[in-house]
């Protein structure tokens, strides 16, 4: 069943792809009746928007992503992708998880070959991945295996992983959580270069207010659980900003104090 | 600035060079040369004091140990710190024990005769069995493994099969998982006379009963593997368009073959279990055929022979399981040791 929900005002060719989360409420059935997790959540994502969902940990927000992904359908409500109804998973939305879960018995550049393989795309693979190697700076670790790298080379990896794919939408589920502080600037960095490159559409669920200030053009602000959408800020600041920014100090305490602190 | 820098170093190298190619003292490995000292004292001594009653096979015997130390010794002294014997020159304090205890058995046996007879046969009158009874020890090897080794890949086979369809699918497992549990835990070898029965021949009811004994073990093993596997693997593979059987063949599998090895390991020794036991039973052949004769003859030379043989070829066979196990983890290098 393919409900067209809205057309994309942008070529539909381009990267970036349009999302439509129109009245979405989620419950999970647990052992004391249904968990309510997501509570009428009716957002627009534009083509190529960098979006943060921001709010307290537990609160639905991943849930929301692999709705998006295609990894489960909403209770109630409908997910659209480019004027297309999401009924399930596909290459062109895909996503980044904290930790890097790459298949530890394969090598890094096995593990980025990977969505060519389960596809069974085929000519020439190793061109391929040895581009997606470089973007994210790893063609000298192409050989080695999952755990003889360190913690910020493995979401390279996986980033490459995905990338190769050239998605349209990326969703990032607080993808540089588990790293130290300084190969997160970095990585963040990273991901914004890679960003612009590629037009991709990006929502990124993450707890760090800075970190969504630093990224997103726009942050939602989620309710503890059931999440409801409590604001929608547009951060209109200049792509390479910095973190010392008065405007965006001034936005951080300002959603530190809707975060209750 | 550079040229200076790398003037400066090469001279260095150039007299570094002659010393590390310079020839070194002969390789001499001293370990060596202690082990080849106690197998010849074996040697001699075994030769030299006389049996209590005359034993066939004790010039035989000490010939084996002198060579034994012969052989020590050549290699001790011409090629004592090759890289090839490393593995035997960790074993150096062994080489030393394995004469000493030698030599203390045949003191106790052959020569003295404190140890009562029949039960403690003299380490030359097992060497006899080896040059007598080859010919029936072979052929009992030989049928042992006939049984062993195709029961043992039937249900290797079978049990990954079953584990698989069990831990990928709910309504396998809703009806297989219950009798895994129920007829499971019974010993293969409790089955042993409702199987001599039910088929046509000793045989194939042995390599039946193997299968079994293997095939559980596996089949637990390889389905827990599947139901651990951690599920954001699938949620990848899913996005990245991944089809029912990519997911089986490429993440849950790889992802379990560690269980499955575990699995394998403990079917191959309850798979030798099942053999001797049966081979005892009714079985008129194989080692544990021969051990049970050489028990009827009160012949214990024999059976100790017999369970020499044995364990040669089962720490074989397991280890033949390790290396395939090896070669199949060998991104596991560096996370797990075994």
């Amino acid at each position: 069943m393919v409900t067209t929900l809205e057309r994309p005002q942008a070529q539909q060719t381009d990267t970036g792809i349009a999302i439509r989360i129109a009245d979405v409420s989620h419950h999970f059935d647990g052992k004391g009746g249904e968990l309510a997790v997501l509570e009428d959540i009716d957002v627009t994502v534009r083509p190529g928007e960098f979006v943060a969902l921001l709010g307290p940990s537990g609160c639905g927000k991943s849930t929301l992503l692999r709705l998006i992904a295609g990894l489960g359908q909403p209770s109630r409500g409908k997910i659209g992708a480019g004027g297309v109804r999401v009924v399930g998973p596909d290459p062109s939305r895909l996503l980044v998880f904290q930790d890097p879960t790459l298949f530890p018995w394969r090598t890094v550049r096995q593990n980025v070959a990977l969505g060519l393989e389960a596809r069974g795309v085929g000519g020439d693979r190793t061109a391929q991945v040895d581009a997606a190697l470089r973007l994210v700076g790893l063609s000298d670790f192409a050989d080695a295996l999952p755990h003889e790298l360190s913690g910020g080379m493995a979401q390279r990896a996986a980033l490459a992983r995905v990338l190769i794919n050239e998605p349209r939408l990326l969703l990032l589920d607080e993808p540089f959580g588990k790293l130290d502080a300084l190969t997160r600037m970095t990585m963040q960095e990273e991901l914004l270069r890679l960003w612009r490159d590629r037009d991709f559409t990006a929502i990124m669920v993450t707890h760090d207010v800075e970190e969504a200030l630093l990224l997103a053009q726009r942050i939602l602000v989620f309710s503890p659980r059931p999440a409801r959408i409590v604001r929608d800020i547009a951060v209109d600041l200049c792509p390479s900003r910095h973190r010392d920014d008065p405007a965006l100090v001034a936005l951080r305490r300002d959603i530190l104090a809707t975060l209750g602190h | 600035m550079n040229s200076i820098s790398e003037l400066s170093r090469l001279p260095t190298a150039a007299t570094a060079l002659p010393i590390a190619v310079a020839p070194r003292a002969p390789s001499l490995w001293r370990g060596g040369l202690a082990a080849a000292a106690a197998w010849g004292v074996a040697a001699a001594l075994t030769f030299a004091w006389p049996d209590l009653t005359p034993l066939a096979r004790t010039g035989l015997f000490a010939g084996l140990l002198g060579l034994a130390a012969l052989a020590l010794a050549v290699v001790a002294t011409l090629f004592g710190q090759s890289e090839r014997l490393t593995r035997l020159r960790a074993l150096d304090r062994w080489l030393v024990a394995l004469p000493a205890l030698l030599t203390a058995w045949q003191i106790l046996t052959a020569k003295t005769g404190l140890l009562p007879l029949p039960f403690f046969p003299s380490p030359q009158s097992i060497l006899e069995v080896y040059t007598d009874d080859a010919a029936r020890l072979v052929e009992s090897a030989v049928h042992s493994l006939l049984l062993l080794v195709p029961g043992y890949l039937i249900g290797g086979l079978a049990g990954f099969t079953a584990g698989v369809s069990i831990g990928w699918s709910r309504a396998v497992s809703y009806w297989a998982h219950p009798i895994l549990r129920f007829v499971g835990p019974l010993p293969a070898t409790a089955w042993l006379p409702i199987a001599f029965f039910v088929f046509p021949g000793t045989t194939s009811a042995v390599a039946f009963l193997i299968a079994l004994s293997t095939g559980f073990p596996v089949a637990v093993l390889t389905s827990s593997g599947i139901g651990s596997v951690n599920r954001h693997y699938y949620d990848i593979a899913r996005t990245l368009g991944a089809t029912p059987r990519f997911l089986i063949a490429r993440v849950a599998i790889p992802a379990a073959l560690p269980h499955v090895f575990v699995g394998l390991f403990m079917g191959l020794g309850a798979s030798f279990a099942v053999l001797i036991v049966a081979e005892m039973m009714g079985v008129k052949a194989g080692l544990g055929w021969y051990l049970q004769w050489a028990q009827g003859w009160a012949a214990y030379a024999n059976l100790y022979a017999a369970l020499i043989v044995m364990s040669l070829l089962f720490s074989g066979a397991i280890s033949l399981l390790f290396l395939v196990r090896d070669r199949a983890l060998a991104w596991q290098k560096g996370i797990v040791r075994w």
